[in-house]
């Protein structure tokens, strides 16, 4: 029965015992795979040690290129390969251009962002996600011990570990 | 960590736990939709099917449908247009800015209202499509693609053209926004399925598994999202303003509009929120998160952003007369006087005087009161729009040209079916969609449920 368990799950029912209980955790060197919640629990990702999301700086650079673009083409546009004169203004009337350029940074920051998002946290319509405990989108916080990470330590000791943390369950759980 | 605050109210009353949330959203999209349901939904496609005649009738004779004449180019058309750009303005203005202010009750109002926005804004564009005439060659003239001309580009110097921009730009990024809310949600109503709907919610839920990594760049793709879209939310009605001030017409040359234009966009998105978050709650038995707290600070969004839009009223009055232009002094006498009278005083009943009634707190805590106010805000944010537009243009410079305007039974038809289709939308959400945002609403339980307080 040992032979087929692959993960060692402890569940929580409160984020704060769930906060202490990962310092706790790691302090006494099991690594933990990954911690599964209903909803995002502030300051997890500082306890767990993720370094933080590169995503602001996608953000930042794809805004970049909506400025750059959006420029370009309107002053290709209206000064360059068609100038006519509106108004009695300038063909390249920068400030008549801002709008436009504004609205298509925000686009491409927004859209250029959210497609790392989905790239790097593999969000897909047919992704087939590993779901250790179906609970852990309503009311409990599941954490997840890989067996193959931790190959130093009893499994009963790792339950210990989980139990004595504040786990209010302590599961086994195996992918085929 | 969760601070709690001893002073303030809870925002979720009943002692609900996590379970209980779950359970109290996901039970409307499991349950079978029943005879209520069935009835309203096919109430608002009625109406949808009735207003296409008018939709099939303008593309295939042409606008020559509507009531417009040669002086009065914008009618009906553009004020309707702009009234629901306005209502599309509290979904992001909730999601965005009151994240950014860090208002956790925003959480129980966001999901629905960004729904609302979204469906608004879809409903807004159906006007300057067909206002085009021939919608099908709409894309070379709103957008620069090669033609055959050589290529003589769109005017990126005219603010319709940048309102075709802001428009597109703040329906996407609003639909992304709203999108990625609903991941995580969708997962949870996965994961309490079986069969079809296991797989159906499945491929809408992405494959998201709640792990500590996802919820981190889940909360970085939000709070970036938020801030990209507080500039959009202001730029979009801003935008719009510039159709009107950046012309030479008297009544429309003020260069109030932008502020004057935001503030009536939220005060108008606020009042739809509201009658349409009171009849939701009270069907779903909501109560318990859409409190009567919820509903007093939406009107007082109401009060603040009615008085903004009341004093530029007034504002617009004394500049026309502190101008010394003639014909800007006669467009605003006409306004209040001329034979559109009427138009200006209801807006003025509607926009001016009736939301100073929520200083009152027993107005603002009645929902019978500020279900009847939603609407009379709204009707008063029609006439606004009106006033702006019509009795602008009815009397122009040339006096031999004056006219009035009289919709066509198109013109209203129009407006019925932008109206079946926003509530056929809301309708199909409400029923297929989890009204309220569960995993947003969770994580603020620890700190502002009542049972920590008490």
């Amino acid at each position: 029965m040992e032979k087929d368990t692959h993960f060692i799950l402890g569940v929580y029912d409160d984020e704060d015992v769930l906060l202490h209980a990962v310092e706790e955790v790691r302090g006494t060197g099991v690594k933990i795979h990954e911690v599964y919640s209903p909803y995002p629990v502030h300051g997890l990702e500082h306890v767990l040690g993720y370094k933080r999301s590169k995503l602001p700086i996608a953000a930042f650079l794809f805004g970049l290129l909506g400025t750059t673009l959006a420029l370009t083409m309107q002053f290709y546009m209206m000064k360059f390969d068609w100038p006519m004169i509106i108004g009695g203004k300038d063909y390249g009337a920068f400030p008549d251009f801002i709008p436009v350029t504004f609205e298509l940074t925000v686009l491409l920051a927004s859209f250029g962002m959210v497609s790392v998002f989905m790239i790097v946290s593999n969000l897909k319509p047919w992704a087939q996600p590993r779901i250790f405990d179906l609970r852990s989108t309503d009311d409990k916080h599941i954490m997840a011990i890989d067996i193959a990470n931790n190959s130093g330590l009893e499994l009963d000791r790792i339950r210990e570990i989980l139990r004595s943390s504040g786990a209010t369950e302590v599961n086994n759980k195996s992918f085929e | 960590m969760q601070v709690t605050s001893s002073v303030r109210d809870p925002l979720v009353t009943g002692g609900k736990t996590y379970h209980d949330v779950t359970h109290d959203v996901s039970r409307h999209v499991e349950a079978k939709p029943n005879i209520r349901w069935f009835l309203a939904f096919l109430t608002s496609a009625g109406v949808l099917a009735l207003g296409s005649i008018a939709v099939v009738a303008t593309v295939w004779e042409g606008i020559g449908m509507w009531g417009l004449n040669k002086t009065v180019g914008w009618a009906w058309d553009i004020t309707n247009f702009v009234w629901w750009v306005g209502i599309g303005h509290a979904g992001t203005l909730i999601s965005a800015v009151l994240l950014l202010f860090r208002q956790k009750w925003r959480t129980s109002i966001n999901r629905a209202a960004e729904a609302m926005t979204i469906f608004a804004v879809i409903c807004a564009a159906m006007f300057p499509v067909l206002h085009m005439g021939r919608p099908w060659l709409g894309a070379y003239w709103a957008l620069p693609l090669p033609n055959t001309f050589g290529s003589l580009w769109v005017n990126f110097n005219s603010p319709l053209l940048w309102d075709v921009f802001a428009i597109s730009t703040y329906f996407s990024v609003s639909l992304v926004f709203w999108y990625i809310g609903l991941i995580p949600d969708f997962a949870t109503i996965r994961d309490r399925a079986t069969g079809l709907r296991k797989v159906i919610y499945g491929a809408l839920s992405f494959g998201w598994d709640g792990a500590a990594k996802s919820w981190m760049r889940y909360e970085s793709v939000s709070l970036i999202l938020a801030g990209l879209a507080t500039p959009l939310v202001l730029s979009v009605h801003t935008i719009v303003s510039f159709d009107f001030a950046t012309s030479v017409i008297p009544g429309w040359h003020t260069t109030i509009f932008p502020p004057y234009f935001v503030a009536g966009a939220i005060f108008s998105g606020f009042a739809m929120v509201l009658t349409l978050m009171i009849v939701t709650r009270k069907v779903y038995k909501l109560e318990d998160y859409i409190t009567i707290g919820h509903i007093e600070l939406m009107n007082i969004v109401i009060i603040i952003t009615g008085s903004i839009v009341g004093i530029a009223y007034i504002t617009e009055f004394f500049i026309a007369w502190y101008s010394g232009v003639e014909a800007e002094q006669y467009a605003f006498i006409n306004r209040a006087t001329g034979p559109y009278w009427w138009a200006y005083w209801s807006m003025m009943t509607c926009n001016v005087i009736s939301p100073q009634l929520f200083w009152f707190k027993k107005i603002r805590t009645s929902i019978v009161a500020t279900f009847a106010l939603s609407i009379v805000v709204n009707i008063g944010m029609w006439f606004e729009r009106f006033v702006i537009i019509v009795t602008s243009l009815h009397r122009d410079y040339l006096p031999s040209s004056w006219a009035m305007f009289y919709p066509t039974w198109a013109d209203v038809g129009v407006y019925l079916f932008t109206f079946g289709l926003f509530f056929t939308l809301f309708f199909l959400f409400a029923k297929f969609f989890p009204v309220i945002n569960m995993a947003e609403v969770k994580s603020v339980l620890k700190s502002s449920s009542e049972k920590v307080n008490k």
